[in-house]
């Protein structure tokens, strides 16, 4: 069945069409990869997906429920949560409360309890402290809880913010760029690490430069240009994709 | 890496360090304190600084902690005062019915701001809080039939407990201060170290990241500042009965200037800094009353050659002690490594 169902969604910015017409599909427990020559319109695709722009026509269902044009808080409690292209991380806190805060949503107990520090709160505290640190050993970075985000380095960071859109709880995990500026050896961990989730349930959506981690991991692979989608299918017949190789590197002259 | 570090650190990591000592002997020593000092001057100063302890932690949850550089807060630290004075002249109510009384009024005040206020960021809010501090003043010059206006209000009546009126001289002044920076400290530290303190830390360092995460931050930010507001005005209410008389120009900007410098000098962000930046900057005009009013200009050069060379704050910026899990969470093997 499929998971996020995205039916002919526009984005105008005044005369400025972002994306056009785009319809996408991604089932349960599948890795779907957006690609797209710089400016295709990817990430504003995934803004609208995640709440930040509001669709201009279209509409996006998420588990048999409309998702567009609600606030990105109320998407992440429905279950969708996203990295971004350049890191967003909370640099001035520790490693570990870049987890907690992915939580956020999920904590039940309210403002008296933390001024009193009932057992409701203890309890629920230890809970998400141990959950934190459950979700940080199973990315590698357990033994740096203390660490401050803004001094990890790179691949690190990058880790730590798929780590926090995991602690959301959410199903589907939505990556703008995750091996943006790796070197190979860390982009390979990191496809390690993107199919290991696919394994652990979570059904993955990622925008991606890097041709060789999209060929390698996605189940299916969507194209788009100026906004527009030219192509979709698995990765190989993406590769032999007339359009797809016109799109990136230019038509041949006649 | 550790023989780089500043004194700053060193002296913060000793304090962190032995926490479960210092704390109880922090507190040890401030309530002997008093007994053994008998000059009524020294105490009036250190009640003084636990006046602006109090209006520095609340300012530190709002600025240091959510990164909402407020200019205003002495307009709440006002509301508290005359709200509080006002209450037990015209009703004859004991303080400790019209303190709780001033500080959930100043805090309503801080949610009718705080509501339009802040949609709106950095420099904007700051000069909006400032503007907001003068309305606030320029009311409880101009309502005369009310505050008095520029004369004041006078013969305050100093807080009774069971019959006996707390003054410096019978130590009672002192030690209700200690219990109102004690409730304060308290009340900041449960915040911060809850998942409201976390959202609101976010909030500082990226607020859009934040909302993405489910953050509301609007919210927060709405909440951080009532919180502030409410301790900021129960401080201005045990002001206003110590001090017995007070007037629309104890709280002008300069005021808000002195609470946002020791929020910034001690360190923004941190549980210690208020109390450190209290200290100083309210010991220090006293240290150097003889220079008259240059000690102004002493008391600039200082906050200059903060900024250039220590813009966290003493206390302030990355800490060096390992982050404090609950109980009972066991802490996977090493560390930390930097």
């Amino acid at each position: 069945m499929s998971l996020l169902t995205v039916n002919n969604i526009t984005k105008r910015f005044d005369g400025l069409v972002a994306v056009d017409d785009v319809s996408i599909r991604v089932d349960e427990g599948e890795i779907v990869s957006v690609i797209g020559p710089n400016g295709a319109g990817k990430t504003t695709f995934f803004n609208m997906l995640t709440g930040i722009y509001p669709v201009t026509t279209g509409e996006i269902i998420f588990d048999g429920k409309a998702l567009h044009n609600l606030t990105p808080q109320e998407i992440v409690e429905r279950g969708m949560a996203r990295t971004f292209q350049n890191l967003r991380l909370f640099a001035d806190m520790r490693v570990i409360e870049n987890v907690l805060l992915g939580f956020h949503t999920k904590v039940k107990y309210g403002f008296l309890d933390t001024l009193l520090r009932t057992p409701r709160y203890r309890k629920e505290e230890r809970e998400l402290h141990t959950e934190a640190i459950e979700i940080l050993r199973s990315i590698g970075l357990e033994s740096k809880i203390d660490s401050y985000a803004t001094n990890l380095p790179y691949g690190d960071q990058k880790r730590l913010e798929i780590a926090r859109a995991i602690a959301t709880k959410a199903r589907l995990l939505l990556l703008d760029e995750p091996a943006a500026g790796m070197n190979p050896q860390e982009s390979e961990e990191l496809l390690q690490f993107i199919q290991s989730l696919k394994k652990r349930g979570y059904t993955i959506v990622l925008i991606e430069h890097d041709m060789s981690v999209v060929m390698k991991i996605s189940d299916r692979i969507y194209v788009l240009d100026h906004g527009r989608l030219i192509a979709e299918g698995t990765p190989e017949q993406i590769g032999k994709n007339k359009a797809v190789i016109d799109a990136y590197l230019g038509k041949e002259e006649e | 890496m550790r023989n780089t570090l500043g004194v700053f650190s060193r002296v913060r990591l000793f304090i962190d360090s032995r926490r479960a000592i210092m704390l109880p002997v922090a507190i040890a020593v401030l309530l002997v304190l008093p007994l053994i000092i008998q000059s009524q001057y020294i105490l009036r100063i250190m009640v003084m600084i636990g006046v602006y302890s109090v209006l520095a932690l609340s300012l530190n949850l709002v600025t240091g902690y959510t990164g909402q550089v407020s200019l205003g807060h002495a307009a709440f630290y006002a509301i508290g005062a005359y709200t509080s004075a006002l209450l037990s002249t015209k009703l004859g109510l004991n303080f400790f019915v019209t303190a709780p009384l001033a500080a959930v009024f100043a805090g309503i005040c801080g949610l009718m701001l705080g509501l339009p206020t802040l949609r709106l960021t950095g420099s904007y809010l700051s000069i909006t809080t400032m503007g907001f501090c003068e309305v606030v003043r320029m009311v409880l010059l101009n309502w005369e039939s009310l505050t008095n206006g520029p004369l004041g209000i006078q013969k305050i009546p100093k807080p009774m407990f069971f019959g006996t009126p707390l003054n410096l001289a019978n130590r009672g002044l002192y030690y209700l201060m200690l219990a109102m920076v004690g409730i304060t400290a308290y009340c900041i530290h449960a915040i911060v170290r809850s998942n409201t303190g976390r959202a609101l830390t976010a909030i500082r360092d990226d607020e859009l990241a934040a909302t993405m995460m489910g953050v509301r931050a609007m919210r927060h930010k709405v909440l951080a500042f009532v919180v502030s507001a409410f301790f900021s005005g129960l401080a201005g209410a045990f002001y206003a009965h110590m001090i017995n008389y007070i007037d629309p120009n104890t709280f002008t900007f300069d005021t808000s200037i002195v609470i946002l410098s020791i929020v910034i000098m001690g360190g923004m962000g941190t549980m210690t800094g208020p109390f450190l930046g209290s200290v100083l900057l309210i010991s220090f005009p006293e240290i150097l009353r003889f220079m008259a009013e240059y000690r102004f200009v002493v008391y600039g050069a200082i906050l200059v050659i903060m900024m250039r060379f220590r813009p966290q704050g003493f206390l302030g910026g990355q800490q060096l002690t390992s982050y404090r899990l609950p109980k009972h969470v066991v802490r996977p093997v090493s560390g930390r490594e930097n």
